[in-house]
């Protein structure tokens, strides 16, 4: 039974893609067919996924493929392909459940939206292409997925078009992440130049098998580089994070799908995928492109934790600490710790669906209030968000023993204390560490705790339909770490194809006492900073100008304004200049040019030939206007005329005689 | 004075160019439809003068000529007269000024 779900692996992005087809051609009115199609569409996605992830756990490091011709041109067949393996059936099941949550969430969140429908409609197709990213078998049905999640985010951050800061949010997100998807494309030609494949794995003669990873040769870490320029720009990596935290324009569900499900958990994916690639020619663990990969996440986890601590919007806050998460996921792969990576990734999909989802909970009881100055004091008359809120910032910050979040971080920590390269990381990792704990400290004390502040007053706990998505993903996030313990790796192991033994001795390893330090540290440190905090920010008060350049995200929107764009102006000002002088100029010469040949070719013609013709018609005209002046109808005329001619007939008959 | 035949070619000449200013300067109908017959009446005089001049004055072959002559003018004046009265009915006019939707 379970061979014929993975047999037919390309049903789960299709249907929930045919349920994006069938709700777009839907009515608006019709609301609840609409969400019931997405829903039932994410239900049958997630049985199948974990239909298929089943076969994955009996086997390990299975591996299936199906390939199949696109087209063919000339001698050339291009494949695609569907792939299972353990990275995409655990990525599987973990994007369609937090999908079906977010669906669930969204009846509730957007029940008064107008568009109520079509946002059903984006939210399947980004689910659908999201899915079928993690079973492509092939970089190019990768690729394509890839543009599709692109779109899907462009579409749903846009969502409430009539706003202005919207729409632009949404075409910030898709250039930027499409300036990555140049330099992802590029390397994918580049590997198909080399190789001859685009297909990850064709029994023996993938790219990603032995043979097609010796053809790349030295070239590999510049093909690995251009494919990790597409996995920043998708995860906001420095330095194009920028789109990720306007993309809060869109609403919260689309907030949380982005990330935690779909979207930015594509470029960790990536790499993971290609990590071959990467690690080609490693000396131990140790590539040109995974140090790249390794110092891209360090800058951006750190920056990204720093600008986290003076934002004031509850869900710039979360994006922001998205950033700095994936950038820890990047310097878990770049030290070697894919497994590790990956685990953070899953954990952080179900935390930060969570607390996503949960801040939505606080900005719709909030009436659509976003900033955290207004907040205050809702512990108490929303107990269900808060509990499920505080869950998913523990997990977050890595409170120990029984949050997700807490192992996969210590994993990642572990990992990159074994790199041989450098121990910077390391250390700066700790340190993000503390400031992880410390911003959300900040958050939870802003919104949970406290006076209740202007938006806070008339707050109450959500329906149903709101808080039981945050309750099946705290559970989640809860349960997940009995997947996750040194104890039991059983995660990491079913990633690393291993099989997993049960040993409780290694429960409680000296990093754990580590990180149970640092988090104290940042919880202590925000509880004791934040424990009485008004409208202004104590680290205001005490570092105005640090917290101005925090606030404003360190100035990069404002150097990329005036450095890029500026750039992309002038050119602009540049070629509209051209345009209108020099290119216009050439042009309306060609058309004088033209203009004079015409003007003389016109003279000759209405000159000389039609002169002519104009003058013989004149004449033969004025001959007839006399000729019928003589036709006068007066008989006597005619009569004298007759005379006449007899007369000179007459004449000339005496004449010649 | 002994009658020759110039005379009569002379006296026919006039009475044609008579008829013929007639014909042309008048403008009542009735008065053209008698200078045509005057030029009529010149030409029944050239082929009387022509034939008493002539070499067989013995034959009455003129005289027949002119008979016939005079009898189809009169049909022809009968034809004439009837037309301008038809045009008169028509126009309630005689006078040929008026009467020009012949022109072209």
């Amino acid at each position: 039974m379970s061979n014929w779900f993975v047999a037919h692996l390309w049903l789960i992005p299709v249907i929930p893609f045919t349920a994006s087809l069938v709700i777009l051609s839907l009515s608006n009115a019709r609301r609840t067919a609409a969400a019931a199609l997405a829903i039932v569409g994410q239900i049958i996605a997630l049985s199948l996924s974990i239909a298929v992830f089943w076969p994955t756990v009996q086997t390990p490091g299975y591996r299936l493929w199906q390939n199949f011709t696109w087209f063919t041109f000339g001698e050339q067949a291009l494949r695609l392909g569907f792939l299972l393996d353990p990275l995409a059936a655990v990525m599987l099941v973990m994007i369609a459940f937090v999908s079906l949550c977010i669906f669930v969430f969204s009846v509730g969140y957007m029940a008064e939206d107008k568009n109520f429908t079509r946002f059903f409609a984006y939210l399947s197709f980004f689910s659908a292409a999201m899915l079928g990213l993690v079973v492509a078998n092939s970089l190019l049905l990768l690729f394509i997925f890839w543009e599709s999640v692109g779109l899907a985010s462009y579409l749903l951050i846009g969502f409430w078009i009539e706003k202005p800061s919207a729409a632009a949010a949404a075409k910030k997100a898709f250039i930027t992440t499409r300036i990555g998807d140049l330099g992802f494309f590029l390397g994918m030609l580049w590997l198909y130049g080399r190789s001859g494949t685009l297909l990850f794995y064709d029994g023996g003669n993938g790219a990603l098998e032995s043979a097609g990873l010796l053809s790349l040769g030295a070239s590999a870490t510049s093909i690995a580089l251009l494919i990790f320029a597409g996995a920043i720009g998708k995860s906001g990596q420095f330095p194009l994070h920028v789109w990720l935290p306007d993309a809060m324009e869109g609403p919260t569900p689309v907030s949380a799908l982005i990330h935690a499900a779909t979207m930015v958990a594509a470029g960790v994916f990536l790499v993971a995928r290609v990590y071959p690639i990467f690690s080609l020619g490693a000396i131990s663990g140790v590539t040109p492109s995974l140090t790249v990969v390794v110092w891209i996440g360090v800058t951006t986890a750190l920056i990204s934790a720093l600008i986290a601590l003076a934002q004031w919007d509850i869900k710039r806050i979360l994006a922001y600490s998205t950033v700095s998460q994936l950038g820890l996921m990047m310097v878990s792969l770049g030290v070697g710790g894919v497994a590790a990576g990956i685990m953070h990734l899953l954990a952080h999909g179900f935390f930060k669906g969570l607390l996503f989802l949960g801040s939505g909970s606080v900005i719709h009881a909030c009436h659509h209030e976003q900033d955290i100055r207004r907040m205050g004091g809702l512990r108490g008359l929303m107990p269900l968000t808060f509990l499920t809120y505080a869950v998913g910032m523990m997990a977050l910050s890595g409170v120990p023993l029984f949050f997700s979040g807490a192992w996969t971080k210590e994993e990642i920590l572990h990992a990159t204390s074994l790199w041989s390269a450098s121990r910077i990381p390391h250390f700066l990792m700790l340190l993000g560490v503390v400031l992880t704990a410390l911003y959300m400290t900040r958050q939870m004390i802003y919104v949970f705790f406290g006076p209740r502040r202007t938006a806070a007053a008339e707050a109450h706990e959500s329906s149903p339909i709101l808080t039981l998505p945050l309750i099946a993903l705290a559970i989640c996030v809860v349960a997940l770490s009995v997947v996750l313990t040194p104890a039991w790796p059983w995660l990491h192991d079913y990633l690393s194809g291993e099989r997993p033994l049960l040993q409780f001795a290694l429960l409680v390893q000296p990093a754990l006492y580590l990180s149970l330090i640092l988090v104290a540290i940042g919880i202590g440190c925000g509880v004791l900073i934040y424990r009485r905090a008004q409208l202004t920010d104590p680290l205001e008060r005490a570092l105005p100008s640090l917290f101005r350049f925090l606030q404003n995200r360190m100035w990069l929107d404002k150097l990329y304004d005036w450095t890029i764009l500026a750039g992309g102006r002038f050119a602009a000002a540049l070629s509209d200049f051209l345009d209108r002088y020099f290119w216009d100029g050439l042009v309306r010469l060609c058309a004088g040019i033209g203009s004079f040949f015409g003007g003389l070719t016109t003279r000759f013609d209405e000159d000389a030939i039609n002169a002519g013709v104009n003058d013989a018609t004149d004449a033969t005209r004025g001959f007839g206007r006399l000729i019928s002046r003589r036709h006068s109808g007066q008989v006597q005329s005619y009569l004298g005329a007759i005379a006449v001619g007899m007369l000179a007939l007459l004449i000339l008959y005496a004449w010649l005689t | 004075m002994t009658p020759t035949l110039q005379l009569f070619l002379i006296a026919s000449a006039a009475l044609f160019c008579v008829g013929l200013l007639a014909a042309l300067s008048r403008r009542h109908a009735i008065f053209i439809l008698i200078g045509i017959e005057m030029m009529l009446a010149a030409a029944g005089l050239n082929f009387i003068a022509f034939w008493r001049f002539g070499p067989q004055p013995a034959l009455p072959i003129g005289v027949m000529f002119t008979i016939f002559a005079i009898a189809i003018a009169a049909a022809e004046a009968a034809v004439g007269l009837a037309l301008i009265i038809v045009v008169y009915r028509h126009y309630r006019t005689t006078n040929v000024d008026q009467i020009n939707q012949l022109k072209g």
